[in-house]
């Protein structure tokens, strides 16, 4: 139909402000959504890569004699970590770190106190496996000595981040289910109004393709306005949300420019707009050609 | 070519899913049109005509037999088979069924514009049309604005503006005066002198007698007279 005639009136019978409102609603959702799952995945990479590698050794009675009989316990300890192959790194924590570590326990001055504080060796684990030969060789130059891996550690923040990613991609598919259902009734509202019009349009030989587009192309149009808008009514939220989350991403929000927001959802938050309007055109369309089936 | 053969119509009652309980509107109906060929349809009203025109174009389907129309099977077509096959088919609504939010010069111009014909032969064929049915002073105008004479007029125009191979009008003279339907059916026995098969439902038998032609008259569903 080469001059653009609206045939089946369809400017009056599509809800023309509460389709647009609706899927704006549902876009800032879904912006929301996107933003907690990108989230939580940078936070799971950040978290899991900075702990998984982690070794702590506990010496308790750090200044007693090793099994070697040369060295003190925290030395021979040390010295075994520093020359095995597969750890790296690894150096004594000063008695002030060690304070600041055991202040939420035992005060601002554990070293004043009579407690047998072992000493602490940081290191990261380099090897494949587990650190299960490294605990036997280090009991056996200081019985006693723990040996502990942030892998448990890594495991659970990535089950924990996990979790909310799922919740996020379900929130995502709610929203979707949800806007498709919303353009699902404004279209069956605008075949129900226009319906003796498209029964005429029909009769004088107008394929379902051409009805379905029709309505789709009005859908798509209206879907992808209102998600328009409401992905940019989220970007003051999410921003605010970027500056509340910056000590625990590292990412510093210095203005409320939409640049401000990580770069992965900069690239992201286009897709709902344009996801809107794919729901909308593929809901019409389905909605319009099982509509149009009732027809002989 | 239309073509009945032994085709019986019933009407699927409102939360009656079931056909069978129905009444039958079309009994045992057979009779063939050739192609060009010209019938008036008459019979009292109520006999079920527009029910007939209505199969003739694909508004309903035969509950029994089978139906021809310009040689494909009607019963066979597929849904995008059957748009193609209305194209090819003009007609005249008793209640005009004009589109009230476009004018009348894009309701004639919608079964083009359907076949995506160029807007250049669009506004050349519906000029011409309306100036024909003497309403080119009226373009823009919406049904609404129009008399029902007119819109007829309008309904008319939209019905041959695609030069259809069958024209079936449903009692077209209804509201036109004897000039404007002297004209109508000049230009009815005109399309069909160019190969046009038309089919004229009418309970008008001064109208039958002054255009004489073959008749399919009806009553009760039942075709009582063919020729």
């Amino acid at each position: 139909m080469a001059r653009r005639v609206d045939h089946l009136g369809l400017r009056s019978a599509m809800a023309e402000r509460l389709t647009p409102i609706l899927i704006g609603a549902m876009s800032f959702l879904a912006a929301l959504a996107i933003a907690g799952a990108l989230a939580a995945a940078f936070l799971a990479g950040q978290w899991t890569e900075n702990t998984g590698a982690a070794l702590t050794v506990q010496v308790p009675e750090p200044a007693g004699r090793s099994q070697e009989g040369v060295a003190t316990r925290l030395q021979a300890v040390l010295t075994r970590l520093q020359t095995a192959s597969d750890v790296a790194g690894a150096r004594v924590l000063s008695g002030a770190e060690l304070n600041a570590l055991l202040m939420p326990w035992l005060g601002e001055d554990a070293e004043k106190l009579a407690l047998p504080i072992p000493a602490v060796i940081t290191a990261s684990w380099t090897g494949d496996g587990s650190p299960d030969s490294l605990r036997g060789a280090l009991d056996a130059v200081a019985p006693g000595t723990l040996v502990e891996t942030g892998a448990s550690w890594a495991a659970r923040v990535s089950a924990l981040t996990g979790s909310l990613q799922a919740s996020a991609v379900s929130v995502l598919l709610i929203v979707a289910l949800v806007a498709s259902a919303v353009i699902s009734v404004v279209t069956h509202a605008g075949l129900a109004q226009r319906r003796e019009t498209i029964e005429i349009i029909h009769g004088l030989g107008a394929l379902d393709s051409d009805i379905a587009a029709r309505f789709a192309v009005r859908a798509t149009t209206l879907a992808a306005f209102g998600a328009a808008i409401g992905t940019a009514s989220a970007l003051p939220v999410l921003i605010w949300l970027a500056a509340l989350a910056a000590p625990f991403t590292g990412v510093v929000v210095q203005s409320s420019a939409p640049a401000a927001l990580p770069f992965a959802l900069c690239e992201a938050l286009p897709a709902v707009p344009v996801a809107a309007a794919l729901i909308g055109w593929v809901t019409t369309q389905i909605t319009v050609r099982g509509w149009l089936r009732r027809l002989v | 070519m239309v073509r009945f053969d032994n085709v019986w119509l019933k009407y699927r009652r409102e939360g009656d899913p079931s056909l069978e309980s129905a009444p039958d509107v079309i009994t045992d109906m057979s009779f063939e049109i050739p192609e060009g060929g010209f019938r008036w349809l008459t019979g009292p009203s109520g006999a079920g005509k527009t029910s007939v025109l209505k199969l003739m174009y694909l508004a309903e389907h035969p509950s029994r037999g089978r139906i021809q129309l310009l040689g494909t099977n009607a019963a066979r077509v597929s849904r995008r088979e059957a748009a193609m096959l209305r194209r090819r088919i003009g007609v005249v609504y008793q209640d005009f069924r004009l589109l009230g939010h476009l004018s009348a010069y894009d309701n004639v111009a919608l079964p083009m514009r359907l076949a995506r014909k160029s807007e250049g032969q669009v506004r050349a064929d519906v000029t011409e049309l309306m100036r024909w049915v003497g309403l080119s002073g009226k373009l823009e105008s919406r049904p609404a604005e129009l008399s029902g004479g007119e819109q007829q007029r309008i309904a008319i125009a939209r019905a041959v503006v695609g030069r259809p191979k069958l024209l079936l009008a449903d009692e077209p003279t209804g509201n036109l005066d004897e000039e404007q339907a002297e004209r109508l059916m000049l230009l009815i026995t005109g399309l069909n002198g160019l190969g046009t098969t038309v089919v004229v439902a009418t309970h008008n038998l001064g109208l039958v007698a002054r255009y004489p032609g073959p008749r399919l008259e009806i009553e009760g569903g039942r075709l009582i007279r063919n020729g």
